[in-house]
């Protein structure tokens, strides 16, 4: 315990009589948290981009006129049993009718066709929306299957538009996962590209300390009292350079949130208020664990003498 | 206390820091060792410390085979014998307290023992005034001082002190001399390394004699003759 006490001082010591050293530490850090904070608020826009061009994505199932609605009831329960399902809305064969109208109100023609006919040629729809954009050919598929005919629906649906919007789903999807594989790709090159450069100032920090080391291992001081306030001094520049990131990017997504909000589609000051603690204990984590772990692989080359 | 049998220490081909020495240092001995520059003074004395490991031969600090010296048991010898540099090889970001704390805080000691012991010894060593210097604050005899305090702090069986009057003028060469001979007179065993010839003559103990890593001359009441 005394010897945590001293080797925890120890480190606060160092940190302050270092001096520039240190604070040039703090600034390397504080660049390398703030790329990973920048990538989290990125990976933010971009998973929202994809999840409202995703949520513009369904499939409808077309009833035949007078199907009886029973059965179109039957065949919703059973879809919504598919794990793949997110949600399945319907819409009655008078509320078709009434969207048509709502839709046309200004197309006279189109208006007075339908009233010519006088009956509702519209049938009753289903409108189905999967988690993901890829399964959607598996709920296409569950229509067609016999799982779909026991129930004697086959005969009352007049069609499914998956087929038709097939090409442009298949090539949402491959750009959407593309598009994730991309960004997570950037991601993690961008993060070591930081962690590495970081390690190596801290590296720098340590190696002007070599020889101090060298005194401390003669003195007869043991490896984890020399390396110790090291490992303290790394976890004070993680600290400092969390509060330092987390300070600079109020102002950042400040003016992001009023002057880029129409542009991106997501209010990043609001998303960066309403995540602030989950992003905070990320940076600080990634703070500390990079000023920890960097110092004590620094420090191990110098202490085996 | 200290066997050193047939050691060597060869770099490459062309060199040769030791060669085949044969040495025993008993406890409480004021023992010099001189010689020129590259004889293989520091070499010798780095063994026992196993800053330095022999490429043959061994050594011996009582019982412990110093060369086959785990980790940790290297930790706890270190901590039994006091170094005195050239360069002093003081903890430049701490001050004169510091210093001499950090030596005692390697060695277990409690808080009380340290804020007793150090401004006692740094009296002893007269730099009581020096107490709050860092090492750039002090002259060349003031760090030596301040070296030799660290060193005895622990009460140590031995000290090495290599060439610890190189960077001093006479007076405070005459001041560290006299300090190693008065640890002596209380029972520490003291190896000396220099070549200066004045000091040699002031301590008038056992000189031991280098040349290109050879022991040449070993004198029970020697004299500097190289």
């Amino acid at each position: 315990m005394t010897t945590l006490k001293r080797i925890i001082k120890a480190g606060f010591i160092n940190f302050k009589r270092s001096g520039l050293v240190s604070w040039a530490a703090v600034l390397v850090t504080t660049i390398t948290l703030s790329v990973i904070t920048a990538l989290i608020l990125l990976q933010a826009v971009l998973y929202f981009s994809l999840g409202q061009i995703q949520d513009k994505v369904d499939v409808t199932i077309y009833f035949t006129v007078g199907a009886p609605e029973d059965q179109i009831m039957l065949l919703k329960s059973s879809i919504e049993k598919l794990p793949e399902v997110a949600e399945v809305t319907y819409t009655s064969a008078e509320e078709a009718l009434r969207l048509f109208r709502e839709r046309h109100e200004n197309d006279y023609p189109t208006i007075q066709a339908l009233d010519e006919i006088g009956e509702n040629p519209l049938g009753a729809y289903l409108n189905v929306r999967a988690r993901e954009v890829s399964e959607y050919e598996s709920i296409a598929n569950f229509l067609k299957s016999d799982n779909a005919l026991v129930i004697g629906s086959a005969s009352i649906i007049d069609k499914v538009n998956y087929h038709q919007n097939k090409l442009v789903i298949d090539r949402l999807n491959s750009i959407i996962s593309g598009a994730q594989k991309l960004g997570f790709l950037t991601t993690l090159v961008l993060i070591l590209i930081s962690i590495v450069i970081t390690f190596n100032t801290i590296r720098l920090t340590i190696f002007i300390a070599r020889e101090e080391i060298g005194v401390m291992r003669l003195v007869g001081a043991s490896k984890a009292r020399v390396n110790g306030p090291f490992m303290v001094e790394g976890a004070i520049y993680g600290v400092i350079a969390t509060i330092i990131t987390l300070v600079i990017f109020l102002p950042i997504t400040i003016w992001f949130g009023r002057n880029m909000t129409s542009f991106l589609g997501l209010d990043l000051h609001n998303y960066y208020l309403s995540n602030f603690f989950q992003i905070f204990i990320i940076i600080l984590l990634s703070g500390i664990l990079l000023g920890v772990v960097s110092s004590y692989f620094a420090t191990r080359r110098y202490l085996n003498k | 206390m200290i066997y050193f049998n047939n050691v060597s220490k060869i770099y490459d081909k062309d060199g040769v820091a030791l060669e085949d020495v044969n040495l025993t240092i008993n406890a409480g001995e004021f023992v010099s060792i001189v010689g020129h520059s590259g004889a293989g003074k520091t070499t010798l004395v780095k063994m026992i410390l196993a800053d330095e490991r022999p490429t043959a031969g061994t050594v011996f600090y009582e019982s412990i085979n110093v060369n086959k010296i785990k980790n940790q048991d290297l930790t706890k010898l270190r901590r039994r014998i006091g170094v005195v540099f050239q360069d002093f090889k003081l903890l430049p970001n701490k001050t004169a307290y510091e210093n001499i704390a950090f030596a005692m805080e390697a060695a277990g000691k409690t808080d009380e023992e340290i804020s007793t012991d150090v401004p006692h010894v740094l009296e002893l060593v007269d730099l009581g005034d020096k107490i709050s210097h860092f090492p750039y604050q002090l002259s060349g005899g003031e760090k030596q001082r301040l070296a030799i305090a660290r060193a005895i702090i622990n009460q140590p069986e031995l000290i090495i002190a290599d060439e610890p009057t190189g960077n001093l003028d006479p007076i405070n060469t005459y001041e560290v001399v006299q300090i190693l001979k008065k640890i002596n007179d209380l029972g520490t065993t003291i190896i000396l390394t220099t070549h200066n010839q004045g000091v040699i003559e002031s301590v008038g103990k056992r000189v031991i004699t280098l040349e290109r890593g050879k022991v040449v001359r070993d004198d029970k009441d020697g004299k500097y003759v190289i």
